[in-house]
């Protein structure tokens, strides 16, 4: 028997709160959120539009700063982080995707991927050869050239991807990764976030879909800026599931 | 399953057997447990309300097996079948009387209720993602069975979280 604590888990979060006070009344996006995510954990949190979903992602990876409450990652309490180390952060232990990709237009594929590396402090060799591992996974061979102009969407997210990912983040946060895709381009990140996940990749995605959210092992789902569910999938639910789907009747 | 049955034996005359043959090529994975029980059951009624007709054929060793046919009455059947626009899925349906009834009833919370319906519609939308993915791609017909009742589904958690904006 070991005396050791367990380790905290990779995220915590505690009242979290974020009001915008626009014109009229404020409005209320995140209500008082508590939320653990546990290493290697895949969490889909699903709502409708304007549930603040997004927000509460954004709470996480630091863009976004909450009006009161806390936020742990890994034991460590960074909700009070300068702009700085949250962008440090955001480099080395949290990595982001969007829906429209957000890459830097006038830099190649292969820049793309490999600045997050170079920032912070590979050189250029390991650098390069992450980036060659990540495109040729994510198959992307012959990219590396292009502009992300050139690409389409689902490969823009592909590369978008790759960047979050080169660095080995312990948490890859997703915001509607698939919102401006096509369904291949869907199918496609759909298939990597759960290749990535097997091979331990703890992930946090945003998603209005409930296809994509059922890749998860957990789905939270979020009204009114609150958690209304929490729910682990794959444990089984007594329904009769999918042969009662599929059956022929009469 | 009536009709279905009906449309296998348009292709010419087969045994209970074959036809759950049939089925089970047609929809693969997509058919979990198919019931020769309920098969043979079906065609005992479509042969007495005169669609098929059967005729026993000796076998040496084994007992007789039973070799149905289309009657005329049959095929103009299968005729309609194909004519008639099929009706639409059901909306009203078990769930949503629980729902409607919750409150009168004040025996269950109606939030309650969706997040636990949710749930079972998440993880059979997961089952059926493992489901498409152990399936042969190229049975087309079984990967948009599959495919339709995903989209089911996820119209259905659409709903459900409609429901849950307007009653929370």
């Amino acid at each position: 028997m070991s005396d050791e604590p367990a380790p905290p888990p990779l995220l915590r979060t505690q009242g979290l709160v974020k009001t915008y006070s626009g014109e009229g009344a404020p409005a209320h996006a995140v209500r008082g959120v508590d939320l653990t995510i546990r290493r290697g954990e895949f969490v889909a949190v699903t709502g409708p539009s304007g549930a603040g979903k997004s927000t509460l992602l954004h709470l996480l990876g630091g863009l976004q700063r909450p009006d009161s409450g806390s936020i742990w990652l890994d034991g460590e309490r960074v909700d009070s982080y300068s702009e700085a180390r949250w962008a440090v952060l955001r480099r080395r232990r949290i990595g982001v995707v969007f829906q429209f990709f957000n890459l830097v237009s006038n830099l190649t594929v292969a820049d793309n991927i490999e600045l997050p590396t170079l920032l912070a402090g590979s050189n250029a060799r390991q650098a390069r050869s992450e980036r060659e591992k990540l495109l040729a996974e994510l198959g992307l061979e012959g990219k590396e050239r292009s502009m992300p102009g050139e690409l389409s969407g689902g490969e823009q997210q592909r590369v978008a991807l790759a960047r979050a990912l080169v660095n080995h983040p312990d948490l890859l946060l997703a915001d509607e990764p698939t919102g401006s895709l096509d369904s291949k381009g869907t199918r496609e990140v759909m298939r990597l976030l759960s290749r990535f996940h097997q091979r331990g990749q703890a992930i946090l995605l945003v998603t209005h879909d409930h296809r994509l959210a059922s890749a998860a092992d957990r789905v939270i789902s979020f009204f009114d800026g609150r958690v209304a569910d929490d729910a682990t999938l794959g444990a089984g639910t007594g329904g009769r599931g999918v042969s009662s789907v599929l059956e022929l009747k009469d | 399953m009536r009709l279905p049955l009906l449309a296998l034996l348009a292709r010419g005359p087969a045994h209970g057997y074959e036809l759950k043959q049939g089925l089970e090529q047609l929809l693969g994975a997509a058919y979990p447990q198919p019931n020769v029980g309920q098969i043979y059951v079906t065609l005992g009624r479509l042969e007495k309300s005169g669609l098929i007709e059967g005729e026993e054929i000796a076998q040496s060793n084994r007992p007789n097996k039973k070799i149905y046919r289309l009657t005329d009455a049959g095929r103009e059947a299968l005729h309609v079948w194909f004519e008639d626009p099929t009706d639409e899925p059901r909306v009203r349906d078990e769930f949503f009387m629980k729902l409607a009834l919750a409150p009168a009833s004040g025996m269950a919370d109606q939030i309650t209720l969706i997040n636990k319906q949710r749930r079972q519609y998440l993880n059979t939308l997961r089952d059926l993602t493992k489901l498409a993915a152990s399936e042969d791609r190229d049975n087309r017909i079984s990967q948009l069975l599959i495919e339709g009742a995903m989209l089911h589904l996820q119209a259905d958690l659409d709903w459900l979280e409609r429901c849950q904006e307007e009653l929370e």
